[in-house]
């Protein structure tokens, strides 16, 4: 078993390196265009966003459409450290996702008593009142916008996406983890098995807070400007078309979704009203056909070589 | 102080006519939750759609205001039925979250389909109504105005009459009590959600074409903000509840309208989304609401 998962774990950290090895080699010899540059953080960006949602709204079985005003603060958390501050970036990264957590664990304590469609709507309203704050604050720019250094590298991106996936999957497999799980499943059994769901729930909403804010950090510094009206209540549905077209509960399907959703729109950007007509669609095909996503809670992974090499550990003995 | 009690006049005024436009889309927004427990999240790009056949009747086919609002009426009707029967009913006994992600999907889809039918634009709306403004003592009331509420309020009416008297009406209100004792009782339950939905979707058209009339100007994603606020307006009423919806509508409108008379008018849609959260927080139920102990 030890072996198994070792095994696996060798696969994905080399599968890993190789991609960041490709693109960064790709980068250095300069024959990246830029659009599949900008592509490719976004997808970085996105896997944050959509594997921190999919621990609200998969595993713990909350369900939140307000990540894109955790985004937000993280986002003008950090271009505020920058800009006013002057401060490192990766000061102003934590300082971004610092905060961002404190809005969810306080946005946390009131809402989390809510169910369902309820705190859906809440999270909603929550995430529209985070962007028209933003929106009348004259000091970060308005409405027009708040310009931020470009700081952000390749390195950067896909180091912090990996760092934040392995936090997630690590929570998601502790003893933290299965007892969200257990609320996912049935929150009253949960409750009587002496899971206190409340903590459980605000943990789940901080900890996806404070990487939806990490995120905002990541595209503050990369984008050159941000504005309120990116992170309208579109980019958290966005995020959870991703979410729920990888499926709900699977991490490595919110990966999927964010790779796949951040190609497709990245490739139909010259047409954006298909773009969406098409997301629209497959939105609904999809909850009807197979509700669950394309992996359901299940995880893909590398088991199949991994059976294959139990196969020859055991012929060989 | 004169001009205070000007002021505030004028702005109940105000608060009125937008508090109608709220109030008819809440309605449809309440009867489809208190029918099938769904938030039904297109409903507001159904007021777009109603508004764009408004605009049609009156510019192409140059009909007068109320043949008008009866095609968009119809239309939308229609419309709301094709949605519920396409997207909502095979999901009927799927989990709430795939439903409203459904939901999402179908809002999606009317407001970029919309985009690509009839291009992103704004289109503009004949005047259908003369420009008559009265003035009582200061305050200035627009022919628009008295014509917005009245047809709001006949339509209460009409919606009141329908539900608490006729037989389609008390199939709904079965329905929504207990659906499977309905169906035990040889109501047709399909049926009845498509007339909720048809009769839902007519309210939120006229509302559409009303604010058409009213704003003069109407493009593909003028229902996601009045939609969302127009929830609100259900929420705050307590959802399910016809009243309510009314009441959440009337009350939205006047204090979306006192806070733009202060002067705020960018913080109107936070206050909106405040009071929501507020409610939910405080009174998940709604001003009308009943609290139902949930069982195990």
């Amino acid at each position: 078993m030890g072996k198994r998962i070792n095994r696996q774990s060798v696969v994905t950290l080399l599968g890993v390196l190789l991609v960041y090895a490709i693109v960064q080699g790709s980068i250095l010899m300069d024959i990246l265009p830029p659009f599949i540059a900008l592509t490719l953080i976004q997808v970085c960006i996105f896997i944050i966003l959509s594997t921190s949602l999919n621990l609200i709204n998969g595993i713990t079985g909350q369900f939140s459409i307000g990540h894109a005003g955790f985004m937000a603060i993280g986002a003008y958390m950090a271009a505020i450290v920058v800009v006013k501050f002057q401060g490192p970036l990766m000061l102003a990264l934590l300082a971004g996702a610092l905060v961002s957590a404190l809005a969810g664990f306080l946005i946390g304590l009131p809402t989390l008593r809510l169910k369902g469609d309820y705190l859906a709507i809440a999270t909603l309203g929550f995430g529209e009142i985070v962007r028209i704050i933003f929106l009348n604050m004259e000091y970060v720019g308005g409405a027009s916008g708040f310009s931020v250094p470009k700081t952000i590298t390749w390195t950067w991106a896909f180091w912090l996406m990996v760092i934040s996936v392995i936090i997630i999957r690590n929570f998601i497999y502790s003893t933290h983890g299965r007892a969200c799980i257990s609320i996912r499943e049935n929150e009253i059994a949960a409750d009587v098995m002496g899971i206190n769901t409340t903590k459980y729930k605000i943990m789940a909403f901080t900890i996806g807070a404070f990487f939806a804010g990490l995120a905002g950090g990541i595209y503050a510094n990369y984008l050159y400007i941000i504005q309120p009206l990116t992170f309208s209540f579109l980019k958290s549905f966005d995020i959870l078309v991703m979410v729920v077209l990888g499926g709900l509960g699977s991490l490595t399907g919110s990966i999927l979704g964010a790779v796949v959703m951040t190609v497709v729109s990245a490739a139909l950007s010259g047409w954006p009203e298909w773009r969406l007509v098409i997301t629209a669609i497959l939105l609904i095909v999809m909850m009807i056909f197979r509700p669950k996503g394309l992996l359901g809670t299940k995880e893909f992974s590398l088991s199949f070589l991994g059976k294959k090499g139990e196969k020859n550990a055991s012929s060989k003995d | 102080m004169g001009n205070v009690t000007e002021q505030v006049l004028q702005q109940i005024v105000n608060g009125l006519s937008l508090g109608s436009i709220y109030a008819l889309v809440a309605l449809g927004y309440t009867m489809v939750y208190g029918i099938i427990k769904l938030i039904n999240f297109a409903h507001g790009d159904v007021m777009m759609v109603g508004a764009y056949a408004g605009w049609f009747a009156t510019t192409t086919l140059h009909l007068s205001f109320i043949p008008a609002l009866l095609i968009a009426m119809v239309v939308s009707a229609i419309l709301g039925v094709l949605i519920e029967r396409i997207a909502y009913k095979p999901l009927r006994n799927a989990t709430r979250i795939a439903s409203l992600i459904t939901a999402i999907g179908v809002s999606f889809f009317l407001e970029y389909g919309g985009m690509l039918v009839v291009s992103p634009q704004m289109r503009t709306y004949p005047p259908v109504f003369p420009d008559t403004i009265w003035n009582v003592g200061g305050i200035i009331i627009k022919y628009g105005d008295i014509v917005m509420i009245l047809t709001s309020i006949i339509l209460m009416i009409l919606l009141h009459v329908i539900v608490k008297y006729s037989k389609i009406g008390k199939a709904m209100r079965a329905v929504s009590f207990d659906n499977e004792a309905a169906l035990l009782m040889g109501i047709n339950v399909n049926n009845t959600i498509s007339a909720t939905f048809a009769i839902g979707s007519a309210l939120a058209a006229a509302a559409g074409v009303l604010m058409g009339v009213y704003f003069n100007t109407i493009n593909p994603l003028m229902g996601i903000i009045p939609g969302l606020k127009a929830f609100v307006a259900a929420v705050l009423g307590g959802i399910g509840i016809i009243p309510g919806a009314m009441v959440g509508g009337f009350f939205l409108g006047l204090t979306e309208s006192f806070v733009s008379g202060l002067g705020a008018s960018t913080w109107r849609d936070a206050v909106a989304f405040l009071i929501l959260i507020l409610v939910l927080i405080i009174k998940p139920s709604g001003l009308f609401g009943k609290n139902i102990r949930e069982k195990v």
